[in-house]
C-alpha cells in the first residue's frame, strides 16, 4: 500500500474513533457507537499489517492477546469494572514503553532515521515516562480498588519532596537522553525506571473514595502516552486516538473534581481521607440514633406514595444490585413512584452504580442524576440509603465543615429517611453524619445485600 | 509551501484540533454511560497496537522485535478486552430499554 494510502485509511479510522464516542450521547446509540470503534481499530490493524512482514509473529501475538482479553470482558463482574479498567490502563502504559524501547533500539522499523533527531528523542521521552508512570500507577490503583492493597492513604514526611526531586532527576536524565549524539542507553534507562517509581509514589498516598479521581487521570494518561507514541512515529491517527481519550479522561477527573468540591491538586496530593472506622466526631459524642430492622422499613416503604433510593458504594461491595432489583419492582407493584438518585461520585469509578443497576435491568428512566432529582427530596415520602454516607451528609452545607461547599444529594429533606449501614462508622471524609442522628432517621443495621433480600420478603 | 513546515507543526496543529473535538464530544455523554466512556477510550488508546505492530514488523529479528511482539499481546488483550466489555455493558443499558417502553 503506498504511504498515501495508508494516511488515509488512517484518517477514516479516526473518524470511526470520533463517532465512537459520540455515539455515547444516549444510550440508543452508544452500541453503534461501540461498533463503530471496533471498526476503526480493524481499519487499523489490517491497514498496518501491508507495513510489516513478521505477520505470523503478528498474528499470533494478536490471537494470544484476543483469547485473554476475551475471556476478561467474558468473565468479569460487574462490580469489579474499577479494577478491570484500571488493569487495562496499565496494559497501555506498559505497550507504550515497550515501544519507545523498541523505537531507540531500531528507529528505521518505524521510518525513522537511523540516528534519532532531536525531535524524535524528546517526544520518546514523553512517551516513555508518561506511559511508565501510567504502568506503576494503574498497577497500585487496581491493587487498592481489589483490595489486594488496603485502601487507606500511604503517607510519609517528605513524601512531596522526594517525589518532585525524583521528577526534577528524571527530567536530568531526559535531557542528558536528548543532548547525547549517540544513543544512550544509561540515561534512557534511569530515566524509565524513575519514572516507574514515581507512577507508584504518586498514587499510594490516594485514597479509596478519590479513585473515581486517580482512575480518571490514569485513563487520560493513557491517552497521552498513546499520543506521544504517535508524535514519534509521526503517526497523525495515534496522535487524535490518544488526544480523544486524553482529553476524555481529562474531562471526567474534572467532573469527580467538582462533584466531591475538591481541586484536583488537592486529590493528587492525596493523604485525604481513611477507610477507618474511628470517629473522629465533634465533641458531642451523646447523640442518639434510631435503629430499626428490614421488617418495619418494608412497611414504612410498603405504605409510601414515593421511594427515592440512594446507591453507594456499599451496594457495590455487597453485591446488592439484583436484590434491590426486586425491592422496587415489588414497591412498583404496589403503587410505589421509586426512582434512583446517584450521585456523580458514589462508587469507585465515574457511572459505577449506573452500570450495577442496568447489570440489575433496572429501566434506566427511574435512574436519574443528581441535578435532575434533588429538588424532588422534599415531596418524596421514603428515602433509602444503600451504603453511601459522605454523598448525603448535610454537613457539606456548614461553613467550616471539610467537605463545605460539596454538592450533595439532599435525602435530609425527606419525610423518612432510611440508612443501611455496616455500623455507625463514619465515612470516607472522617466525618460523622447528622442525617444518621435526625428524629425522621432510622438507622437499619447489616450487609445492604441481605437487609435489602430481607425487606423483599417482608412487603 | 507545506513542503516547508517542519512535520512536528503539522503533528501539533492535528493534535491541538483533535482535543478540541475530543472536549466537544466527552461533554455531550451522558453521565449514566460514563463507565463505559472509560472502558471505551480505553479500547481506543490501544491504537498504539499499530507502534507495537511496527515495532515487531522488521524480518531480521532481534530483541527489539520481540519487545514488540510483547507490546502487540498487550495492546490486543486490551483491544478486545475494552470492546467487548463496553459492548456487553451496553447491551445491559439496551435490555432496560425495551423493558421501559414495553
Amino acid at each position: 500500500m503506498s504511504a498515501n494510502m495508508v494516511a488515509l485509511a488512517y484518517l477514516v479510522a479516526s473518524v470511526f474513533f470520533i463517532l465512537a464516542l459520540k455515539g455515547l450521547s444516549s444510550p440508543e446509540s452508544a452500541r453503534r457507537g461501540n461498533v463503530f470503534g471496533m471498526l476503526g481499530m480493524t481499519i487499523a490493524v489490517v491497514t498496518t499489517m501491508t507495513l510489516t512482514e513478521n505477520w505470523t509473529l503478528i498474528l499470533g501475538c494478536i490471537a494470544i492477546g484476543a483469547v485473554i482479553g476475551t475471556i476478561i470482558a467474558k468473565r468479569v463482574q460487574m462490580t469489579a469494572m474499577p479494577e478491570l479498567v484500571a488493569f487495562m490502563h496499565s496494559l497501555v502504559g506498559l505497550a507504550a514503553v515497550f515501544i519507545a524501547i523498541a523505537a531507540v533500539n531500531n528507529p528505521v522499523s518505524f521510518g525513522l532515521p537511523a540516528v534519532l533527531p532531536a525531535g524524535s528523542k524528546l517526544e520518546l521521552f514523553l512517551g516513555t515516562f508518561i506511559g511508565a508512570m501510567t504502568w506503576s500507577g494503574s498497577v497500585i490503583a487496581f491493587l487498592k480498588l481489589s483490595g489486594r492493597m488496603s485502601g487507606t492513604p500511604v503517607v510519609f514526611t517528605g513524601q512531596h519532596f522526594l517525589n518532585l526531586l525524583l521528577a526534577i532527576t528524571m527530567i536530568g536524565f531526559g535531557l542528558w537522553f536528548f543532548f547525547s549524539e549517540t544513543t544512550n542507553w544509561t540515561a534512557f534507562i534511569a530515566m524509565t525506571s524513575i519514572a516507574f517509581l514515581l507512577g507508584f509514589l504518586i498514587i499510594i498516598p490516594i485514597g479509596g473514595a478519590d479513585m473515581p479521581v486517580v482512575i480518571s487521570m490514569l485513563n487520560s494518561y493513557s491517552g497521552w502516552a498513546a499520543a506521544g507514541i504517535g508524535f514519534s512515529l509521526g503517526n497523525p491517527m495515534l496522535i487524535i486516538a490518544g488526544s480523544l481519550v486524553g482529553s476524555s479522561g481529562a474531562i471526567l477527573s474534572y467532573i469527580m473534581c467538582k462533584a466531591m468540591n475538591r481541586p484536583f491538586l488537592s486529590v493528587i496530593l492525596g493523604g485525604f481521607g481513611s477507610d477507618g472506622n474511628t470517629a473522629t466526631g465533634d465533641d458531642g459524642g451523646q447523640k442518639t440514633h434510631r435503629s430499626g430492622s428490614a421488617e418495619d422499613a418494608a412497611f414504612l416503604m410498603g405504605n409510601a406514595d414515593s421511594v427515592i433510593i440512594i446507591p453507594g458504594y456499599g451496594l457495590a461491595v455487597a453485591r446488592a444490585q439484583h436484590a434491590v432489583k426486586e425491592l422496587a419492582e415489588i414497591l412498583h407493584e404496589k403503587g410505589v413512584n421509586v426512582r434512583f438518585a446517584i450521585h456523580p461520585v458514589a462508587g469507585r469509578m465515574p457511572g459505577h452504580m449506573n452500570v450495577l443497576l442496568a447489570e440489575a435491568e433496572i429501566p434506566y428512566e427511574q435512574v436519574l442524576e443528581m441535578e435532575e432529582i434533588n429538588s424532588d427530596f422534599s415531596n418524596t415520602d421514603v428515602v433509602l440509603v444503600l451504603g453511601a454516607n459522605d454523598v448525603v451528609n448535610p454537613a457539606a452545607n456548614t461553613p467550616g465543615s471539610p467537605i463545605y461547599g460539596m454538592p450533595i444529594l439532599e435525602a435530609h429533606k425527606a419525610r423518612t429517611v432510611m440508612v443501611v449501614k455496616r455500623s455507625m462508622g463514619v465515612g470516607y471524609a472522617g466525618l460523622d453524619n447528622d442525617l444518621f442522628y435526625m428524629d425522621k432517621t432510622m438507622m437499619i443495621f447489616g450487609d445492604a445485600k441481605k437487609v435489602v433480600e430481607n425487606m423483599v420478603k417482608s412487603i | 509551501m507545506i513542503g516547508d513546515i517542519d512535520p512536528l507543526i503539522i503533528n501539533l496543529t492535528i493534535f491541538v484540533l483533535a482535543i478540541f473535538v475530543g472536549y466537544h464530544v466527552v461533554w455531550n455523554v451522558t453521565p449514566a454511560l460514563h463507565t463505559p466512556l472509560m472502558s471505551v477510550t480505553n479500547a481506543i488508546s490501544s491504537i498504539i497496537i499499530v507502534g507495537a505492530m511496527l515495532a515487531a514488523g522488521p524480518a531480521d529479528t532481534d530483541w527489539g522485535v520481540w519487545l514488540g511482539a510483547a507490546a502487540v499481546t498487550l495492546a490486543a488483550v486490551n483491544v478486545f478486552g475494552g470492546f467487548l466489555v463496553s459492548q456487553r455493558m451496553l447491551e445491559m443499558f439496551k435490555k432496560k430499554d425495551k423493558k421501559g417502553s414495553a
